[in-house]
């Protein structure tokens, strides 16, 4: 008899497991449009995910509360459907098969960060997905992928852009640079900047250090880099990361500048990263301070809903929604079956030659790839990330 | 010569936080020859209990000034990591001993308890980091080249007192000889009127309280709280003390500098991804020459 008990509870706990499993597969709506974003929302990096997700859900709103999206001379509600990737590349791309096979989504907005762009963009490119990356500036994401699209300025833009101000900012003659080896973004761009600066020929990068993800203790790379006395240290980090290492670098006696990338650009830079960080610059996609016009309408009303700046991933996360409504809206027409609805957006997509967006307006080349500016910014002393100089290609 | 000078004093600090909980794997391994898998977690935990305690005492509430917080945030965090270390046994570990399970259903438990506490973590606390606040008025002091924080050297000296304080305890105290007993004969000793589970509370009792004094001056030192900070330092002190031969004190104290050591100074000579590599090489061709670890005894039964 207890046998026969646990036989049925167990058969009980299973069928329970399938239906978790089947829940996924509710059908679709025909007047809906379903759109997927893959996010960090945990990890190394959530409050990219975050901020990501708050713009979306704003503009989702707007949408809705004005009937839908027209297409077509008819009106579709979207949908929304958010999904975690850990920051792990790993996760990434199993949240876009997930998104693409059991949600049916006819595109997906994300990943933020290259490291998980690169990997989700091959699955995006190989599945026949649509898909955009707000944030991600390494090539690699776009490359020789028709499928794949982004809405942020490259890393052989911006390692020049970062190379040429701090060439004049600082009169610098001589680089350090420390970057995380395992990551797609950090390391590229590291690679980038030590080209570009070397092409210059004011000088050499005297020390090019790297360190791991997890890492807490950078005090032997920061060693070597000031035993070959950098004009300033170049840190294409995440800002968990960046926290750490400037405080770290002022610790072991180095008193020069620093220089950032746009991951850089989060309130949570300030929060965690506090006085140690004020003074320095980084390049970035918009400055927040002193906006005007339409990105001065965005920030405003992310302010009034959230109590926070929004950050450039947010802003971009907005103009991917822009770029991706768009190519929707041009195809004229919402099929029912979701691949040849995919093989519509993505001609969609292609057909935008330029678009103006509240991080500026970019014209896309042949790769899918926008050609925007470039903005650097200063950390204020009151915490506040201040225009510094605009560059544009 | 600076260059070496700054890099010792730099792995001189992080293998302090090696050894602080290797010295509690080592503890509580030596007493029930349990590998306590949750060990980097109650640090971590440790950690963010000193967040709370300090924030809390730096709050409008109290309104201490940094220095006194400080103080009084050592023992108030040792006291509460204590008091998770202690619970951990309590729920987890002590039933199980009670229905005589084997020793490795006890580790999978650990390992588990350790899990829940990481994720535990991130469900209440959310994945946002959380920024330690500065409770030590920075001084930076300039040997030529080389530059010393005040926390530095703090940091470093309580690993030594650590070391010297459990060292005196086990080998010179009546505690201690009973916690020694247990690991002989775990059958023998109440016989002889030792009270078993009080020994092993107190045994909890002083590994968690360290990782609680490691989680402090750790998130003092490196300011950024995540719930998953303890997981991988947990798993190389884990290693650090069984090279050191887990079970002694010594071991581990000089397990977790070795490994401070070597981590450092391979950054300092290759590129970082370099650092596992030659690090647990090294560390692998002690224990192919040594299995036992650098002071441990050959047992017959280990996990």
């Amino acid at each position: 008899m207890k046998g026969f008990l646990k036989g049925v509870s167990l058969l009980a706990l299973m069928l329970i497991s399938c239906a978790f499993l089947l829940a996924g597969c509710g059908e679709d709506k025909a007047n809906t449009i379903k759109i997927g974003f893959n996010l960090p929302l945990t990890g190394d990096i959530p409050e990219v995910g975050e901020g990501s997700k708050k713009a979306a859900q704003m503009y989702l709103k707007d949408i809705n509360d004005a009937g839908g999206l027209e297409v077509g001379g008819q009106k579709y509600a979207l949908e929304f459907i958010y999904m975690d990737n850990e920051s792990k590349a790993e996760s990434a791309t199993n949240v876009a098969l997930k998104l693409i096979d059991q949600e049916n989504v006819i595109a997906i907005i994300g990943p933020n960060s290259s490291k998980q762009a690169v990997p989700a963009g091959g699955t995006c490119n190989d599945n026949r997905v649509p898909m955009i990356s707000p944030w991600s500036t390494n090539p690699n994401t776009t490359l020789d992928r028709p499928w794949v699209f982004r809405a942020a300025f490259l890393d052989p833009f911006q390692g020049p852009v970062v190379a040429d101000f701090a060439a004049k900012k600082f009169n610098a003659k001589t680089a350090g640079v420390l970057f995380d080896v395992s990551n797609d973004y950090s390391k590229g761009l590291a690679e980038i900047f030590k080209a570009s600066w070397e092409a210059k020929g004011l000088g050499p990068v005297v020390a090019f250090e790297s360190h791991g993800t997890k890492d807490q203790d950078f005090s032997a790379q920061l060693t070597t880099i000031i035993d070959a006395n950098p004009d300033f240290i170049f840190v294409p980090d995440n800002y968990n990361q960046v926290a750490l290492i400037v405080q770290q670098a002022r610790d072991l006696g180095y008193k020069g500048p620093f220089m950032g990338s746009d991951a850089w650009g989060t309130p949570d830079l300030i929060k965690l990263c506090g006085e140690q960080c004020y003074g320095n610059f980084f390049s970035t996609h918009y400055a927040a301070a002193g906006a005007t016009g339409a990105t001065k309408v965005f920030i405003d009303r992310y302010e009034e809903a959230y109590g926070a700046t929004p950050a450039d991933y947010a802003a971009l996360t907005w103009d991917s929604i822009g770029i991706m409504l768009e190519a929707i809206k041009n195809t004229g027409k919402v099929e029912a079956d979701p691949v040849a609805m995919r093989k519509a957006v993505r001609e969609g997509l292609a057909a935008i030659k330029s678009f103006d967006g509240i991080t500026g307006s970019s014209k896309f080349d042949a790769q899918g790839d926008p050609i925007k500016c470039a903005v650097v910014v200063k950390i204020s002393d009151k915490g506040e990330f201040v225009f510094e100089e605009s560059v544009c290609p | 010569m600076d260059f070496i000078i700054q890099n010792i004093l730099n792995a001189l600090q992080w293998g302090s936080f090696y050894a602080l909980i290797a010295l509690g794997y080592t503890l509580v391994y030596g007493v029930l020859t349990l590998i306590n898998f949750a060990h980097g977690d109650i640090f971590m935990v440790g950690a963010y209990i000193a967040f709370f305690v300090a924030s809390w005492l730096l709050g409008p509430v109290i309104g201490l000034d940094p220095t006194w917080t400080f103080v009084l945030a050592i023992p108030i965090t040792m006291f509460l990591t204590a008091g998770v270390g202690v619970t951990l046994e309590r729920i987890a570990y002590r039933p199980l001993r009670r229905k005589g399970a084997h020793r490795l259903y006890v580790v999978i438990t650990a390992l588990m308890c350790g899990l829940i506490l990481e994720y535990g973590n991130l469900a209440c606390l959310g994945a946002s980091r959380k920024k330690f606040p500065d409770l030590l008025e920075k001084v930076i002091w300039h040997f030529g080249d080389v530059a010393v924080t005040n926390l530095k050297v703090l940091v470093i000296f309580a690993a030594i007192a650590v070391f010297i304080f459990l060292n005196f305890i086990v080998t010179k105290t009546k505690i201690g000889m009973a916690m020694r007993g247990i690991s002989y004969d775990k059958f023998a000793i109440p016989l002889m009127g030792i009270p078993i589970d009080a020994i092993i509370v107190f045994t909890f009792i002083l590994g968690s309280s360290f990782a609680g004094l490691a989680g402090l001056l750790f998130a003092m030192s490196y300011p950024v709280l995540e719930p998953f900070m303890g997981a991988l330092i947990g798993w190389k002190a884990f290693i650090a003390a069984v090279v050191g031969g887990i079970g002694d004190i010594r071991g581990a104290f000089y397990g977790g500098f070795l490994l401070g050591f070597i981590e450092v100074g391979v950054v300092s000579i290759f590129p970082s991804t370099y650092r596992d590599l030659f690090a647990f090489s090294i560390l692998l061709i002690i224990l192919w020459m040594k299995p036992t670890g650098l002071f441990g005894v050959a047992k017959n039964t280990k996990i």
